[in-house]
């Protein structure tokens, strides 16, 4: 099975009318979210469907619950905070191209008891916003919610600009701030939910708005900080967070085919990590793989390594993710296998780790 | 028991009761003034003149405009005040102490470990203050926050805001006024120390801020300019703040002097941090126990 392949059967690949289609936010946009269902060649089903549900979420949820507000940067149609803006648009708030601004003035709202959604590009909240959501969100201790959405390279070819591979590494560093990766849309219900419980900022790291289904339900017992396996084995683990778990669970079958049992985690909470789960990893399988779509300089590959390292144990280790360069151009799809960041490029990744370290002292 | 601040009317210029509002609010200045020499004495460092600018202002706020209750730091229908200027913080501690947010003793121990005081202040650990600040040109937008949260909720507190000329350079400031002029947020109020300085020297040689009447008024404000040192002016720019129903908007151009009250440090950019020791020390308590004295010609 070739890179490109996988990538299609995980509904990875748009064309630009489908990634337009996204942006627009109209009518047009909710067509191109529809969802789609396709099919990989050893036969799993992998739907990719609408993950953008925050602001029907919190619609939902703001009906009995007064204290929600939702304010987006002009791109209420990208983020689907539209749908937030049609049922409450008394507590909506569209501050315009002003993402500092929104931040602050989220911050703002909290301190009165208010409880506000955020929502733009991953790019600009974590990396534009940076000192506003250290200063005025972290530091304070205000319990407002940040949706980042477009996280990765999911815009693809808008380029560099666009691109978030480097907001866990800056979002990691603040202090009393929770880090957390959607993988889909049942994923995000259960991170909003949590959300709501919790009292400080969250940072919520999101996909393209059309992902491939990890979660057929909303997971149960979801709690941030605690990491969910979602496959297990013994000869390597592979842990991930958000866009890379469809992929993983797609290696992990094609290495299963191959006699490689593979253990895969959903590391949803890059701040704080699970300690003690990437300890279980060490002690159980010995050969840890992460994956992120992220550099791989600071993001979840650094969190675990540094459980690892303090750990003290034996353990054959690799981050996998987009290496410490500016990506080249191209469609999401043709990125993803570029950087081997699709199942077949994972699992090829996964088999050199065990090859390289194949009859090695541990 | 919790005793509500200021519902009253401001009393009319002229009246008797203006005139001992005035003679109070004087006091309340050297209060701040005195404050801030002998709690940088503490730190071994201070913000003097950016604070001295400010301390009519911060009098007046706190001892004739501002609804609170300080035995309720945390009531929801409070007006709220933004301090955008962290670095005047070394000035409003004393006034929150002497209101009774907190005992003034525990300032002794101003900026040492684990001192809830700091250069800027922190919204966790000082009773009274609103926000924390500190990093400029975030006050503005935190306070639309606030005023825009108050339409939601139905209440009637008014925010107040205030920035300095310097941090006018942030480009956030004017993303703030802007949003505020759209939101028609009529419940907010910001206050511009207008003390001609910044840390580097005069604003209009470092990076112009002027014309500031305009650039507001073009963002949608209402805008009105006056004199920060003179309490009859102050006063009737807050009870228009208070009377007036206006959809814009309230900016509030506070001309002052950058140090005013100690000479030496008027219009003086190395006062922006200082120390002053000895009978340096002496002489300008001294100095502001006399009350304002005329600035030096040339100035």
């Amino acid at each position: 099975m070739t890179g490109e392949k996988t990538a299609q059967a995980t509904g990875a690949n748009a064309s630009p009318q489908e990634i337009s289609g996204v942006f627009r936010g109209s009518a047009d946009g909710a067509t191109a979210l529809k969802e789609t269902t396709k099919k990989t060649e050893q036969g799993i089903s992998s739907r990719a469907i609408p993950t953008f549900v925050a602001g029907e979420e919190l619609a939902d949820l703001a009906d009995s619950d007064e204290r929600i507000v939702v304010l987006t940067a002009d791109l209420a149609g990208a983020g689907r905070t539209i749908d937030f803006a049609g049922r409450h648009p008394e507590r909506f708030f569209n501050i315009g191209v002003a993402e500092q601004n929104m931040v602050s003035i989220a911050a703002g709202m909290a301190s009165t008891g208010l409880r506000p959604f955020v929502s733009t590009f991953a790019a600009y909240l974590a990396l534009l916003c940076c000192e506003q959501v250290r200063t005025d969100l972290a530091y304070t201790g205000m319990p407002v919610v940040m949706l980042a959405h477009h996280s990765g390279m999911t815009l693809g070819y808008y380029g560099t600009s666009h691109h978030a591979l480097e907001d866990l590494s800056a979002m990691r560093g603040i202090a009393g701030l929770t880090v957390v990766c959607a993988a889909d849309a049942n994923e995000l219900r259960a991170i909003l939910r949590t959300a709501l419980k919790t009292d400080g900022p969250v940072y919520v790291r999101m996909g393209r708005g059309r992902d491939p289904e990890v979660y057929e339900d909303i997971p149960q017992g979801f709690a941030f900080g605690k990491a969910i396996r979602l496959a297990d084995g013994d000869d390597i683990a592979l842990i991930a967070t958000g866009s890379q778990l469809r992929p993983c669970l797609q290696a992990a079958e094609e290495l299963g085919e191959q006699g490689v049992s593979a253990r895969v985690v959903d590391m949803h909470t890059v701040s704080p990590a699970d300690a003690a789960e990437i300890q279980a990893a060490v002690d159980d399988v010995g050969t840890i793989l992460t994956v992120e779509e992220h550099n791989v300089t600071g993001g979840l590959g650094a969190a675990v390594a540094e459980v690892i390292a303090e750990y003290g144990k034996p353990v054959r280790f690799r981050r996998h993710g987009v290496p410490d360069v500016h990506v080249v151009l191209g469609p999401p799809a043709a990125l993803y296998a570029h950087y081997e960041l699709d199942a077949a490029g994972i699992a090829g990744r996964a088999k050199d780790l065990l090859q390289q370290t194949r009859g090695s002292d541990r | 028991m919790a005793v509500t601040f200021h519902t009253a009317p401001i009393p009319p210029r002229g009246t008797q009761e203006r005139k001992d509002l005035v003679r109070l609010l004087e006091e309340k200045a050297k209060l701040v003034r005195r404050e801030t020499v002998r709690l940088s004495r503490i730190a071994g460092a201070g913000h003097y003149t950016g604070t001295f600018s400010c301390a009519e202002l911060f009098s007046a706020l706190y001892y004739a405009q501002l609804r609170f209750r300080a035995d309720e730091p945390g009531w929801a229908d409070r007006d709220r005040f933004v301090l955008s200027k962290g670095h005047a913080a070394i000035g409003l501690y004393p006034v929150l102490a002497d209101l009774g947010f907190f005992s003034a003793e525990l300032l002794d121990n101003y900026t040492r470990l684990h001192s809830p005081f700091g250069d800027h202040p922190d919204m966790r650990k000082v009773p009274g203050a609103d926000f924390s600040s500190g990093s400029l040109g975030h006050g503005l937008s935190v306070s639309l926050g606030m005023a825009l949260a108050a339409r939601v909720t139905g209440s009637s507190y008014i925010t107040y805001c205030m920035l300095g000329d310097g941090e006018l350079a942030e480009g956030q400031v004017w993303s703030a006024a802007m949003a505020a002029g759209h939101f028609e947020a009529g419940n907010l109020v910001a206050i511009v120390d207008r003390n001609q300085l910044s840390i580097d020297g005069r604003t209009e040689s470092v990076m112009g801020v002027e014309p500031l009447h305009d650039k507001f008024a073009a963002f949608r404000w209402d805008v009105r300019r006056i004199d920060g040192h003179d309490y009859d002016e102050i006063l009737d720019a807050f009870a228009y703040a208070k009377a007036r129903s206006d959809e814009r908007p309230l900016c509030v151009i506070a001309d002052t002097i950058k140090g005013r009250g100690v000479q030496r440090m008027e219009l003086d950019k190395d006062w922006h941090v200082g120390n002053l020791m000895g009978a340096d020390y002496d002489d300008v308590m001294a100095e502001i126990d006399a009350g304002l004295q005329p600035v030096r010609s040339g100035k």
